[in-house]
């Protein structure tokens, strides 16, 4: 039971160099695993292909064996660095949520979230309180891996602890595996059981 | 400490709101940014530290009278001891105080960058521009470049020369290294770090606490729109015991060297501020007294904290 990248290759358009080059990981359910690199060296896009937001150009992306499903939500769940961008502003947080299906509202404490904000738009919310949602709505679509590319690396120290102890309570709870991309150091030390360095490839 | 020396800048019980119309063609008040104190002594980088929403970037837009029209301000500013009056930011703002500021969209997108740089300081800055350009990695076709054709640390390396160029005594650097890499991030901080030994003063406003510990002098920790405590950066090396705040104790708990430990709760919206202080509802130390009234600012161990137990 593993994510896995096999041999990836991927480029933007057809003149461009590639960004990955023969990429191969494996990240099995229950790890955390930290990816590291300077910028410019396919963090994000590698993050992108895992959460098959992007398909790779050779090579193959697996989840537990299976190619990602092209309908349905997908078993990989990608959380992105900013999450105004990865929210619809014109739509109230109720529905952004219920993208990962029916709304629990009795589980939304367990993400930090209160219900006075369900009713407001994203434009309302700091970006610590939207980046909440973005880790409850990929939670809730049950998905058995994260992709986390730098979620809280726009935050503060204090609602960075509190995002993590959320995702970290909820990843021990289902047993999910999970990439963190980050270029904080200590970051990378305190939650990855190892690490991925892309520029040793 | 500083106490004694003159301050660059000076900024007393100041409060920014904002003039709103409410749904009922009443108007409100939203206060945003409440009794804050801050000091900026010539020679120093003085780091602001805050989450999002406590107000940070607003101070910096205050300090050069940029602030959107239907706000309204309290409390003063001394520039060199002399009230910073509008006329007096319009006559200091580019030339003596400077802004690195935090959107790369404040670039003008129809001017190539290196012109753009130059700003108005003519032909003579130039070279000094390709030098700094140099210095922060900046390739030399970057010049020749409109704003949309750079990535953001790009994008963020040329909003830093701008400020480098001046011959401004106080830079006011909102966010300035997100999206560069950790080289560039240090050379820029390395330059920052000459302009203050030069005698001028770096304001250096970000979230990043291990940033802000490892470059600046002295750090100023805010929270909802309040400064709660002004800290020599060794006190956040020295550990929690150093600090005087609750918050400051709580924020450099937080991090992931330091315990990974969140706090409860979060922090109160402008709006919607506590009477006392703002960090009453998370505090563990709070008495009934914390609920009703803002401690004043006391100076205990050469730092200045708003906290009635503050020890």
């Amino acid at each position: 039971m593993a994510l896995e990248a096999k041999n990836v290759f991927f480029r933007y358009t057809r003149k461009s160099p590639w960004v990955l080059e023969d990429c191969s990981l494996t990240i099995e359910r229950g790890e955390c695993v930290a990816v590291t690199g300077p910028s410019g060296y396919g963090k994000t896009t590698l993050a992108r292909l895992l959460a098959g937001w992007q398909t790779p150009d050779k090579g193959e992306i697996l989840a537990d064996g299976k190619p990602l499903p092209t309908r349905g939500p997908c078993p990989v769940q990608l959380i992105c660095q900013h999450p105004q961008e990865a929210i619809n502003p014109r739509w109230k947080l109720r529905k952004v949520l219920e993208e990962s299906g029916k709304l629990q509202e009795d589980r939304l404490g367990e993400f930090g979230i209160e219900r006075a904000w369900l009713d407001r738009f994203a434009g309302e919310l700091s970006g610590g309180e939207l980046q909440r949602f973005c880790v409850a709505r990929a939670l809730l679509s049950g998905a058995d891996y994260l992709v986390c590319d730098e979620i809280s690396t726009m935050l503060d120290g204090i609602t960075q602890a509190q995002i993590w102890e959320t995702v970290l309570k909820e990843a021990k709870k289902r047993n999910l595996g999970i990439a963190v991309i980050t270029h904080n150091f200590h970051l990378a030390k305190k939650l990855g059981s190892r690490r991925i360095d892309l520029t040793a490839r | 400490m500083t106490e004694n020396r003159e301050s660059l800048l000076s900024i007393r019980d100041f409060g920014v709101s904002f003039q709103r119309y409410d749904s009922r063609m009443g108007q409100t008040r939203l206060q945003v940014i409440s009794n804050l104190h801050l000091t900026v002594y010539p020679g120093e980088i003085l780091a602001v530290v805050g989450s999002s929403g406590s107000g940070k970037s607003l101070l910096a837009l205050a300090i050069l009278g940029m602030l959107p029209l239907n706000a309204v301000t309290g409390g003063e500013i001394l520039y060199r001891g002399k009230e910073l009056t509008p006329e007096r930011q319009k006559q200091l703002r580019g030339k003596k105080i400077a802004l690195v500021p935090q959107s790369v969209t404040f670039l003008d997108p129809l001017m190539k960058t290196g012109k753009q740089a130059d700003g108005q300081g003519g032909t003579g800055l130039t070279q000094k521009r390709r030098d700094i350009f140099r210095r922060l990695g900046l390739p030399g076709k970057t010049e020749n470049l409109y704003p949309f054709q750079l990535s953001g640390g790009m994008a963020r390396r040329v909003l830093v020369s701008t400020a480098l160029l001046t011959e401004a005594e106080l830079i006011l650097a909102d966010e300035p290294t997100p999206g560069m890499s950790l080289e560039q991030a240090l050379e820029a901080l390395r330059m920052f770090r000459e302009m203050a030994e030069e005698g001028r003063a770096v304001l250096l406003i970000t979230h990043d606490l291990d940033l802000a510990v490892e470059f600046a002098d002295r750090v100023a920790v805010f929270y909802a729109g309040t400064t709660v405590e002004t800290a020599r950066a060794s006190d956040f090396q020295n550990g929690p015991d150093a600090l005087r705040h609750p918050y400051s104790r709580a924020l450099w708990e937080s991090l992931p060297q330091n315990g990974f430990r969140p706090v409860n709760g979060f922090q109160p919206y402008a709006g919607n501020l506590p009477g006392g202080c703002p960090y009453a509802p998370r505090c563990p130390l709070r008495t009934a007294r914390c609920e009703t009234a803002l401690p004043p600012v006391r100076t205990v161990r050469g730092g200045e904290v708003r906290c009635y137990d503050g020890a």
